[in-house]
């Protein structure tokens, strides 16, 4: 029999309790709004998504934000019985949730793991309090670390977020904090270095980032001390323990099709051969195979096993090779940031950190 | 007709900013020639670059209507002239046109380089000169001083002149009083074969190639078959009028009058300025002395940043040139920014103006080198050949002998700034003249290599001396120089575009200059880039490009691939505007930066 094409559903929250300095998303600080109503909008979002896509297996369900832990957990519960309804899904589904730490985890994880959250992924951000004040986190290092225990004996699968190459930030203390991180258990670990957007409250500060040399090198340290640690790089900023790399998260990397439900929530989807761009409410926008390629690129590097060349060619149609400006790729790969293997095209360690280059020389 | 004693036909002259354009407009103003709501500032300025920059680029003529005190109207024919010493040429032409001039001087500020330039030049065409004392409206300004100061430097009369202020209109009437009092009226035979020297011609979208003539001997007339005597070629006249400032046509143009003709000419290169116009019929006897061409000093290449407009901008020289025959151009092939123009001009202002008239009314983004004068190269076979590209230096072993151009700059500066124009002029390789005194200001006279001041030397002399110095001019013939062709390499590949000549002295430091600000310049790139200034092979400035290390994104989920691709889509547009060596790409902007004149 056929086999249903899989489906990832990312659900936006797009509200915060307050506004972090480096964040850019799209987010209301409210906290007086009708969580009814937006859920019931949800639902019939849903539902709209479920009369042109069928056929579809979900597979991975994720509440992002903003803060999706401030959903209330029989409103989640509400969410995830819909799509259950609305779809099919997979035996290992993987349904994850955001959350920050706070002092109500002794409940709290614990109803969102009845309302059928099966992952939880904690915003630390930082495990020393200085810091955690600098990037404008409301939650100690102690509750922190409280609730680092409790999602790791709640739930099975679980992810922790830091977020480093502060300002001054130096190599000996950033270590510290990944020693400590290692010893919850946690099954995945994203570390993001700190960029300074665009309209973030860092920005009009004038904060800058680290010094790139510096930033480098702390990179290069953290991949190392990871590995030694039974996490390895599967993502530029995301390390898993074998078997637990987030499957929502591989979705977009590899190009598979998801939806995006909440305000400003982006989806991509293939409808009878074509490539749709979908964006809440109910926007959809042609592709392509040249922008879709384009896409598959800038999001299948990122990966450290990177594009494999058979799926980049069942998904958007072109042949990789075709696409690609073959004089800048043979420059590359002579150059050592790129590899290619009969099956695969992937960055090097030291492309890694050069991919928005490497993707700009293989498009143009 | 109008009896000969009752024109005047003078120019008006000025060093730069002495207010002739505005004195100019209250002129025509009084006299009537434009109602006010017609006026606009500098009337007689007519291109937007002309008013912007506040200077005349291309002399303008216009004829007027003044009842004088006695009773009589007399037709006056005002020619306002270009004050930039680039422009020498223009005003000398102007001149040759007609029988006098008033010299416009700045009441505050006094007797500058090119006052002096220009009474020169008027007094060579043996003009009578009325004085003019202009901005008297202002409180600094000091009549009696400058007065003096006209006597002792110039050696003029001054118990004539006249205290006007272009702004207020002040004086004006006391001013055009003196025209008619003190210039003398033409002369010329109504009745002698037709003679007119041509003054200028210019390119008009309606009317075809306009000639401005000012009519010698005889008469012009619509339908009369008159002849270009230097080509010998034949046309009719389909047109005859003046500038009032408006083309008002007539009918006839008679001897001593100052006017225009068309004649179905096609091109502005078959009306060579200073041409004579005849009769074709009945032909004058001999030809009028004409003018010296203009001359080049100074080179640089225009290439179009997209290699496909080069016929735009082929189209737009060639347009250019219809109205200015002093651009000199032609095609050139550059290995790094491929097809383009080795372009002549007549000094650096004059460089300057031409580039931002192919962007501004061309609509062309433009990639210029570096300026370069012409060199004359004695081989060593015997062989004289002149130089002004980088790209065509010779085997150096083959060269005897180079000689560049000199030139003597006069300069007037207040006594304070003395010691530091005297410093730059050395440093400039210039030798000392002459050095005197008027009043707290002196005068200084130098001989300086051309390839001296086509750079920055007019923007330093204005800096070091706050603005109070002034600067003029001429060339003065040909010294041996000790010349070398700087290559600058950009990952080992010579740019020849980038390419300079210049003295040995300072070829050193120039290509450390332009290294260093080409790494500044040029974005970092996956690899190192090495930057070289090499003379003959031999590197003498380097720096180093250091590889970029690190540009990804930190966070890059489903919702934020749109955006990436658009930020990818924006970055290829960029990467096109870029040039391509080698492996290394130059965005457009780092060849006009880093050839930029003067320090950093």
């Amino acid at each position: 029999m056929h086999q249903p094409q899989e489906i990832a559903i990312y659900i936006h929250w797009p509200f915060c309790k307050s506004k972090c300095p480096y964040c850019d998303f799209y987010k209301k600080i409210d906290c007086n709004i009708n969580q009814d109503i937006i859920i019931t909008e949800y639902i019939d979002a849903l539902r709209r998504y479920r009369q042109i896509l069928p056929e579809r297996i979900v597979k991975s369900v994720f509440f992002g934000g903003g803060t999706p832990s401030l959903i209330k957990p029989n409103n989640i519960a509400i969410v995830i019985d819909e799509i259950v309804r609305l779809w099919p899904i997979t035996e290992n589904i993987e349904i994850s949730l955001e959350a920050n730490p706070n002092t109500h985890y002794q409940t709290m994880f614990q109803d969102l793991k009845n309302a059928g959250i099966n992952r939880l992924s904690l915003g630390v951000q930082a495990l020393n309090e200085a810091d955690l004040h600098f990037l404008g986190r409301t939650h100690s290092l102690a509750t922190a670390r409280l609730c680092l225990r409790e999602i790791t004996s709640v739930f099975d699968n679980h992810s922790a977020d830091l977020i480093y190459a502060r300002p001054h930030q130096i190599t000996a203390d950033w270590k510290n904090e990944l020693e400590e991180i290692c010893t919850y258990g946690l099954k995945h670990i994203s570390l993001y270095q700190l960029t300074i957007e665009e309209n973030t409250v860092f920005a009009r500060k004038g904060v800058k980032s680290l010094d790139e040399e510096a930033a480098v090198q702390m990179y290069e340290m953290t991949r190392d001390f990871l590995a030694a640690n039974g996490y390895y790089l599967y993502e530029v900023s995301n390390f898993a323990q074998k078997g637990y790399e987030s499957k929502h998260n591989l979705t977009y990397w590899q190009g598979g099709d998801y939806i995006g439900i909440g305000p400003s929530a982006h989806g991509r989807i293939c409808l009878n051969g074509a490539h749709y761009a979908t964006e809440y409410p109910f926007i959809h926008t042609q592709l392509s195979p040249q922008e879709r390629a384009e896409e598959l690129l800038i999001m299948g590097l990122r990966l450290t096993n990177g594009i494999n060349k058979a799926d980049f060619k069942k998904i958007c149609g072109l042949d990789m090779h075709d696409f690609v400006n073959e004089q800048k790729l043979n420059f590359l790969k002579e150059s050592g940031l790129l590899a290619e293997t009969p099956t695969h095209l992937f960055a090097t360690r030291s492309g890694f950190l050069l991919l928005n280059q490497l993707v700009l020389e293989l498009c143009s | 007709m109008t009896d000969l004693s009752l024109i005047r036909n003078f120019a008006i002259i000025a060093h730069i900013d002495h207010g002739k354009s505005t004195l100019a407009d209250r002129i025509i103003e009084y006299c009537g020639g434009l109602q006010s709501r017609e006026m606009t500032e500098q009337v007689l300025d007519s291109m937007d670059i002309e008013r912007e920059r506040g200077i005349t680029i291309k002399a303008q003529t216009v004829r007027l209507e003044y009842k004088a005190q006695d009773g009589k109207t007399y037709l006056l024919n005002l020619i306002d002239t270009p004050g930039h010493v680039d422009f020498t040429y223009e005003v000398s032409r102007s001149l040759a046109s007609c029988e006098g001039s008033v010299l416009v001087v700045d009441a505050t500020q006094g007797v500058e380089a090119q006052t002096l330039a220009n009474v020169y030049l008027a007094l060579d065409n043996n003009h009578e000169i009325v004085t003019a004392l202009n901005k008297i409206d202002l409180p600094s300004a000091d009549v009696a001083r400058v007065k003096q100061q006209i006597e002792d430097v110039i050696g003029l009369d001054t118990s004539n002149a006249v205290e006007v202020s272009g702004k207020t209109g002040a004086g004006v009437e006391d001013l055009l009083e003196a025209v008619v009092k003190y210039l003398p009226a033409p002369t010329g035979e109504e009745n002698a074969p037709t003679k007119a020297l041509l003054i200028d011609s210019w390119y008009d979208s309606y009317l075809g190639v306009v000639i401005l003539v000012r009519i010698k001997d005889g008469t012009l007339r619509k339908k009369q078959n008159i002849r270009l005597m230097s080509t010998g070629l034949d046309y009719v006249i389909d047109k005859i009028g003046v500038f009032t400032p408006k083309m008002k046509d007539v009918d006839v143009l008679h001897a001593g009058e100052v006017g225009f003709i068309t004649a179905s000419i096609k091109s502005v290169d078959d009306c060579k300025i200073g041409d004579t116009i005849t009769d074709n019929r009945q032909p004058c006897a001999d030809m009028l002395a004409g003018f010296k061409p203009s001359v080049s000093v100074v080179f640089c290449s225009i290439f179009p940043v997209d290699s496909s407009q080069y016929d735009a901008l082929r189209d737009a020289l060639a347009k250019l040139k219809l109205n200015d025959a002093s651009i000199e151009y032609q095609p050139e092939n550059s290995g790094a920014l491929g097809l383009g123009f080795r372009c002549g001009f007549l000094g650096l202002l004059h460089m300057e103006i031409i580039q931002e008239r192919i962007g501004r009314e061309f609509d062309l983004d433009i990639i210029t080198t570096a300026p370069s004068v012409a060199y004359k190269l004695y081989m060593t076979n015997g062989v004289e050949m002149t130089l002004d590209n980088p790209a065509d230096m010779p085997d150096p072993s083959t060269i005897k002998l180079i000689e560049e151009p000199m030139v003597r700059a006069t300069i007037m500066v207040p006594d304070e700034y003395l010691g530091s124009i005297l410093k730059l002029c050395t440093e400039r390789r210039g030798t000392q003249e002459d050095l005197t005194y008027v009043g707290n200001r002196a005068m200084v006279v130098y001989k300086i290599p051309l390839s001296e001041i086509v750079f920055d030397f007019y923007d330093r002399l204005k800096s070091i001396s706050s603005g109070y110095a002034s600067f003029n001019y001429e060339l003065i013939g040909y010294a041996p120089a000790d010349l070398v062709k700087v290559q600058i390499l950009i990952n080992e590949e010579p740019v020849d575009a980038l390419a300079f000549l210049c003295n040995r002295t300072e070829a050193e430091a120039r290509g450390r200059q332009i290294c260093g600000r080409l790494k500044d310049l040029i974005p970092r790139h996956l690899f190192k880039i090495p930057l070289q200034a090499s003379i003959g092979g031999r590197i003498v400035a380097r720096e180093t490009i250091s590889p970029m290390r690190k540009d990804v994104t930190a966070k890059c989920y489903g919702g934020d691939v749109t955006r990436k691709r658009k930020l990818l889509d924006n970055q290829k547009k960029g990467k096109q505007r870029m040039r391509q060596f080698g492996k290394v790409e130059v965005p457009q902007s780092a060849f006009i930066e880093a050839l930029r004149i003067g320090d950093n």
